[in-house]
Parts: structure tokens; sequence; C-alpha cells
């Protein structure tokens, strides 16, 4: 393989404290190195950021609901039509892209590992194909265990080996990658036309509580020393007054202490906290909370959160919260999709404009970025839209832009039409923090990288990580215009995917050689969950066990990551 | 203002996709550069003047530029998309998309279009003086916007679908209009002239629909509230007023509930008993001698399709049969 050193770039990369020194990165074989021979082709970044890829730690990004929201809404890909051209497939779509301008897009912007967010086991094979079809970056999905049977089951009789066999085998099943949990109880509960708004309530025939659900698998995940944490969508997202539930949760995890082999430090990661951070009873005295939740988080070590912000688009919901998803389409009647997962969970789909004209729509914009601002350890919060939720991950340069410019946030505060009574309803106004370029290495590289287990693979610089390095023309110290950031972190003129250049003066010249992470998670054989796994697709699965498997053709070039327990 | 005049050479192979035609692309452009512009067709790309000769000259802009449109054009699509001002004068039948997403200015077309014209308008002013196929002044496909404002008339007949998802604007239809008018309308205007076949105003939560011919059948979940005296083409009529679509939600105004309405004119032409009693289609039948008259006719056609059998019927004996009526009326003459 070819050798590469990208000579006098300043460079920031939190894995080995490089706060904005001028150096040269080396590349050889994929990897980063000391040094290189001569005979290494050089790139001039002279005046330029370097920072290694960044990490997506939560998207929905491929799978059925992402693929349902493609099929039903025909007019988010009208007018957005990109044809092939020598390296790339057509692209189209704005909120949900189809799989190849997801992979292009994020690798422009520097993204090169992408987490799928919301796997359904059920249809893990669907979520692995679009994978296989999204080019360029590394993705690894999260199947979802909140509301799955099996889990309530074993969790009810206090059964902590079955649970774990059962974690085991699903991960391997689905070919997944970490514990995903979103509304826990409440997605099953929406099966009865019900919903658990507090982490109390119980789950209507299982009879186990959301709390519950979540600290079992809470001690399932560090007994089994999985490279993620849990990762956590909690229970009454998007209402006003949630932020008592939220805290609710935190506590769950509280003085719980992290035990992996993978440099993780966090036993609790918590999603789009943007969601959860709303004050109120009432969408008329809705107010931020963010102060208040990020008090607790920076507090907590053993937490990890990311923001899940507002970039005020017309968008596409989409969640495995079906009760959330009829909720939200009985405020803004538009159209809505729902889908009952048997015996794992729920899903819903509906259109959403987050209109700035719309008081609450503004403020929620404010409460993400407030969060970010009120964090105290950026390796401990990150930069998402949960997208396509809160707007499209394309827009990140933007969210940037918000974050490291307080002139370009009050620009906004002022051009509402409710400019007073959002500023009343938050203290993002106040908040003059500007969020520099190591800080956003730490929120979009370094910190997801750890979260995710894969700090010594990705989202730094040291040598013998994989070679995934981005030059973006910007110079931290000469920025005259905010709008400059935007502008230079949508489009990387650099980006290396292990060692290979794929993104060359802003064009994609390569699909590069994309891999799937999973994790295999090893536990003593255990019959019982055997036996119980015969069982209940034998009485009320609709599909036989061996269709279910996520059999190793499915997966595109898979890089297994290995625990031993 | 300035005129172009684009005149068709040759008749596409397949259907050619020409949204450039509009006053917007054209203005400040000369006729070389007019040329040049692309047209597509499957997924070739050509230049306009691999079609068309362009003669006269394009205005400073678009509001000074009127594009006439001459020769056959009835497989040219797109004509005037997203025009925002100027003229446009189609002087045959045109495909579908005529004005598609149109914002200002006047588009006249004096033959008849297919599908989709005037879809999600927003302002300006569509003039079809034939026919108009389906989705006109709807949304596009999946949306929920559509006709937002201005104005499309069409003298002749209208396909179904017509104003779905209106929620602006009024268009204005000159004959019959068949099934769906003004599904899931939430605004806007729509008059018939003619008679509406039925299903008018499915999911309507708000907006206005003038019957003048009736309704061939009115949805159930339409219910008659009262007799009004309103003014119409500058002429005094009283209209029944049906409120509906009462299986879904309606918003309040003032504490006042909005339904979407539907006025159908209190005097009938055929009398019976109220609006909705135009002639029953169930009872239509052929005479004797009418069916003689089919059957010689049909055995000069080569293929008798049901529409063409439907449309014959119409036109020569004034009755229009269901589609499944005609189909076994043609399996039985022509046995
Ligand atoms: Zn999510």
């Amino acid at each position: 393989m070819s050798e590469y050193i990208i000579k006098n770039g300043t460079v920031y990369d939190p894995k080995t404290e490089v706060k904005g020194e001028v150096k040269d990165i080396c590349i050889k074989d994929g990897k980063i190195v000391d040094k290189v021979s001569s005979k290494a082709k050089s790139i001039d970044a002279k005046g330029k950021t370097v920072m290694a890829g960044a990490v997506e730690i939560h998207a929905h990004v491929a799978g059925p609901k992402v693929n349902e929201g493609r099929n039903y809404r025909p007019e988010d890909k009208l007018f957005t039509y990109q044809p092939g051209g020598k390296n790339t497939r057509m692209a189209g779509g704005f909120s949900i892209p189809t799989t190849f301008k997801t992979g292009y897009e994020y690798a422009k912007m520097g993204y090169t590992t992408v987490m799928e967010a919301a796997m359904p086991p059920l249809y893990a094979r669907h979520v692995h194909e679009e994978i296989k079809d999204t080019p360029i970056i590394d993705e690894g999905a999260f199947p979802v265990f909140g509301n799955n049977w099996f889990v309530f089951e074993y969790l009810k009789n206090n059964e902590m080996d079955n649970v774990m066999a059962y974690i085991s085998w699903l991960l391997k099943t689905t070919k997944g990658y970490a514990i995903k949990i979103v509304n826990p109880g409440g997605s099953e509960a929406w099966g009865w036309g019900e919903n658990c708004t507090t982490i109390h309530d119980p789950v209507p025939y299982f009879d186990i509580t959301p709390a519950e659900i979540m600290k079992g698998l809470l001690t399932a995940n560090e007994k089994m020393g999985l490279p993620h944490s849990i990762h956590v969508h909690t229970n009454n997202l998007g209402n006003p007054g949630n932020y008592k539930d939220t805290l609710d949760t935190f506590k769950l995890a509280q003085g719980v202490k992290p035990n992996n082999k993978f440099g993780r430090e966090q036993v609790f990661h918590h999603t789009h906290v943007q969601f959860h951070s709303y004050g109120g009873d009432s969408w008329a005295n809705f107010e931020s909370k963010a102060k208040e939740v990020m008090d607790y988080v920076n507090s907590n070590k053993n937490m990890t959160i990311d923001l899940g912000c507002v970039t005020l688009d017309e968008t596409t919901t989409m969640t495995a919260d079906g009760p959330f998803e009829h909720h939200l389409t009985t405020l803004n009647h538009l159209k809505w999709a729902n889908v009952d997962v048997e015996l794992e969970t729920s899903s819903g789909i509906v259109p959403y404009i987050y209109d700035p004209k719309i008081k609450v729509c503004a403020i929620q914009w404010a409460i993400g970025l407030e969060l970010a601002l009120y964090s105290k350890d950026p390796m401990r919060t990150f930069i998402t839209t949960d997208h396509p939720n809160a707007g499209p991950f394309t827009r990140y340069p933007r969210i940037f832009k918000w974050l490291m410019s307080d002139k370009s946030r009050q620009e906004m505060l002022k051009g509402f039409k409710n400019s007073d009574k959002v500023m009343a309803a938050t203290t993002l106004g106040s908040l003059d923090r500007e969020i520099n370029f190591y800080e956003l290495a730490q929120m979009t590289r370094a910190g997801p990288a750890k979260a995710l287990g894969l700090t010594d693979m990705c989202g730094g610089l040291a040598p013998g990580m994989d070679a995934d390095v981005v030059i973006y023309d910007i110079n931290e110290g000469k920025i005259k215009d905010p709008e400059e950031i935007e502008k230079a972190f949508s489009a990387a003129t650099h980006v290396f995917k292990a060692g290979t250049l794929v993104v060359d003066n802003g064009e994609i010249i390569s699909n590069g050689n994309k891999r799937t992470f999973w994790v295999d998670a090893k536990v003593p054989t255990n019959t019982q969950v055997e036996r119980d796994v015969q069982m209940k697709f034998l009485k009320y699965y609709s599909v036989n066990l061996n269709n279910y498997e996520v059999s190793d053709h499915y997966v595109a070039n898979p890089y297994v990551i290995e625990v031993e327990n | 203002m300035d005129t172009v005049k684009l005149t068709s050479k040759v008749v596409p192979e397949l259907y050619l996709e020409a949204e450039h035609i509009s006053p917007d692309v054209f203005a400040g452009k000369s006729n070389q550069e007019i040329g040049d512009l692309s047209v597509h067709m499957g997924n070739q790309t050509y230049k306009i003047s691999d079609y068309f000769t362009v003669e006269g000259k394009a205005g400073a802009t678009a509001a000074e530029t009127k594009i006439v449109v001459a020769g056959d054009v009835s497989k040219v699509k797109y004509i005037g998309m997203k025009m925002t001002a100027g003229e446009v004068e189609v002087l045959g039948n045109a495909d579908m998309y005529v004005g598609a997403w149109m914002e200002g200015g006047k588009l006249l077309v004096k033959g008849s279009v297919d599908s989709f014209a005037g879809i999600a308008m927003k302002g300006g002013e569509l003039i079809i003086e034939g026919d108009a196929k389906n989705y006109i002044g709807a949304a596009y496909r999946g949306d929920w916007r559509g006709m937002q404002g201005g104005k499309i008339v069409v003298k002749g007949n209208v396909g179904s679908d017509v104003g779905s998802n209106i929620n602006g604007g009024t268009i204005d239809i000159g004959g019959n209009a068949d099934v769906h008018l003004a599904t899931h309308a939430e605004g806007g205007t729509i008059i018939v002239r003619g008679i509406a076949k039925g299903r008018v105003g499915g999911q309507m939560v708000k907006g206005d629909i003038y019957c003048l011919g009736g309704v061939e059948r009115m949805m159930p979940s339409f219910k008659y509230d009262h007799t009004e005296e309103i003014e119409l083409d500058g002429k005094k009529m009283n209209f029944q007023v049906y409120y509906g679509d009462l299986g879904e939600r309606h918003g309040k105004k003032k504490g006042e509930i909005i339904y979407g309405k539907i006025y159908l004119t209190a005097a009938q032409p055929e009398g019976g008993e109220g609006a909705t009693a135009v002639k029953s289609e169930r009872k239509a039948k052929l005479s004797e001698k009418q069916l003689e008259q089919l059957a010689t006719e049909l055995k000069e056609m080569k293929e008798p399709s049901v529409q063409n059998v439907r449309e014959y019927i119409k036109k020569t004996f004034g009755i229009d049969l269901k589609p499944m009526q005609v189909s076994r009326l043609i399996d039985s003459l022509s046995r």
C-alpha cells in the first residue's frame, strides 16, 4: 500500500493531545506511522486544519424504517438527484438520502465511521443489506433490546446469566454492535395502545418497569464487558416537563463503574438529549432545562451524551418509539407510518417541519446548542442531530458554526419571529462560549470513538491507529466570517479512510474498503436460552429461526470485535 | 415585451422533458443560447435546437419575455415549469406537468394537456382551452402541499384527482370532473361548471367546491347544512351548502368549527330529488336502435377499447355508461 505524508498542517488531535500544532502526519499501509520513506506522496496542508476522521455515534442511516421513509416520501427526493460520476453512483434525497448519498456526504464532511442507532433484530438483514450499499464509511448497528420479550422475562425472573447469553446470541445473530434501548417498555406498551411515560410505569402484561429494564441491561453490559455502554433513548421523549424523567434515568447509572478492556469510561450513553431536556407543563410554557440536565452530566463522569440538535429544516422523524410518532402525527397532521416488530419493538415515521417561525421549534434549536455550551467535558458530549429526527446529518457543519460563533447564534436568536419568547425560555443568548477546534475534535472524533470502545482504532492520529485523516481548508486563527466554518467543514479537501485517499480536492475519488463492525461477546453455553429461542420461534415468531440470522454473506467486509468474558 | 417563438421540428420518439422552456430561463439569452439549453429524452440529453427552431427574441427579464410554442408538442413535458413571470403560449396540445410549480406570469395552452398541470402551483394564471387529465393543481406524489395560489382555468373536462391537497388558489373547470376531486383539501376554491362525478372532497378539512352541474354521488361523510345565496360570475345563485368531510379533524376559528364546503346549485336541470340527482347511471340503457348503430360502429373500430366506445356512446347518444357496462356491451355486440 502507498505511503503519504501530510505536511505542515495545523493538527488537532485529542488522542495525542495535540492542540493546534503544525505537524506532519504520516500514513503507511493503512495506519498512522511515525515516519515514512522518501517515496511517500506528499500533501501540502500549510494553513489548513488536520484532524482524524470523524465518528458518528448515533444516526438512522440504514434499515427498514429509513427505507420506508424513502418510500413514503418521494417529495424528499424531488429536485435533489445528482447523476452518477466516474466514481459515484446516482445519489439523491435530502433528509433520507439514498445509501450511496449517505456514504458520499459523510465522507465529504470528513466522517469515516458511522453507527446506525436502531436495528430491529427481525429486520437486521435489511439493515446489513443497506450498510453493504453505503460506500466508504465503516459502520456498525445497534440492535434494540429495550422492548424485547426475552429480556423482559429474564429480567423479571432475575436471571442475569440468561440475559447475558441472550444478548450475546442476538448480537451474534444480527451482527450487532451494542445494546440500544428505545423508550424501554413504552414501545411494547404501544401494542396495547398505551405507553410508559415515566421510568416507573409498568409494562402491560410483563409487569416490569422501564427502570428495571435499563438497570438490568446496564448490569449485563458491564458484566459482559462490551465495547460500548448501553445506549439509551429514555421514556417520555419530546414532551414538556420531561427533563425530570431524563434525570431519573441518568440516576440509574449513578456510581456504577465501567468494566471493559476497550478504554471506555462510561457505563451509560444517553442519546439526543435535546429531546429530553424540556421544562414547563404545556407547549405554552415550554422551556429549556439544558442547564439542569448538564449540571448532572458534568458531575457524573461515568456517562456520556449526544445532543440531537434541531437544524430548523423540513425533515423526517423516525424512531422505534412508536407511541411518540403517533403523538407527533396528531400534532402536525402529516402522514404517519407505524409498524409492530413482533416480540421486539415498534416503529413509526412522520415528516416534520422545524419552522423557525414557530416558538417551540426555535426553543428546541436553542436547547441543542445549550447542552454543548454547558458541557464541561467535550470528551463526553457528542454532536449529533439524531439524523434525520432533528435534522439531516448534512447540517453538521452548520451546527459547528453555531457552536463556534456567538455572533452567528445571536443573529439567529434576533431573527426569530418570537425572538423575545425564545430568549425568555432559554439561556442561549447569555452563553458566549465558543467551541474551539480542539473541543470540536473531542466532540466529533476522540470522544465518540472512546465511548464506542474504538479509542485505539479510530478518532485519533496516534501511530498504529487506522489512517482516517481529514484536511479542511480553514485556519482557526484567521476566521473572519462564521460562514467560513460551515463552508470548510462541509467540504474537506482530502479524506483518507484506512490509508486510502477517498476524497481529493473535495471530490469522491474512491469508494474505499468499508467495513462492518460487530461484537462477538463470548458467554458460557446456555441450553435454557437456546431452548427458549427455539420455543419463541415455534410459538410466536412469524419467521423461521433459519430465516432470522444475518449470515456472513450479508455482512460487508466484517470486522469482528471479540469480547472474552 | 419581447417574444421568442419555438416551432417543433420533429415529434420526439419518446417524450421530451423540457423544463427549460420558461421565461425565467430564456430571459437575457440569445437565440443561440436558448437553442443550446438542454432537454431530456429517456436517459439522453439533447438541445432545444435539436427539436425546435428558435425565432424572435427574449426579453431582458422573465416579465418582459413571452414564449410562443408552435407545432406538435403533445409529447413535450414540463413546459413553463417553475415560471415566475412573463408569458407562455402553447398553440396546440402539451403533455404532462405544464406549469408545474408555477409561481407567476401567464401560461396559455390552446389545446389540451395531460396530467399534473399546475401541480403545487403558488401563483400566476394557467389557462387550458381544451381538456386536462388527472392531478391538475394537485400535490407532487407524497407531498401534502398541493396548489397554494394563483388560478387554473380548464375550459373542457378534467380527469380524476384534480386539486388533490389544494390549500389555496382557484381551479375553474368549464366541463365535467372525474372522481376524487379535491381530496384532502385544506383550502382553496374549485368550481366545476359541468358534472362532478363523485368522491368529491374526501378527507377535505377546509376549502370551497362549487358544483354547478351537481355531484353524481355525494360522499356519505358530507351533510347538508343550509341554503345560501352567493354571487358567482356576477350572478346571484342559490346554493345548497354541504359540510364535510365529517370523518376528518376540523380546526376552529372564533369558536366555530371550520368545515370543507360543497356548494350545489339548488335548482337542478333534471329535477328529481335534490341536487345530487343527476341522471342515475344505473338506469342508463341504450335503446334497440342505438344498440344496432353501436354494433355497426364496433365492426368499423379495429380494436374497440372501453374508453373509446364509452366516449362514442357519450358523444353520439348523450349517455354516460359505466366502464363495466361498456365492456359488457362490447362483449355481447361483437359476439
Ligand atoms: Zn435516534
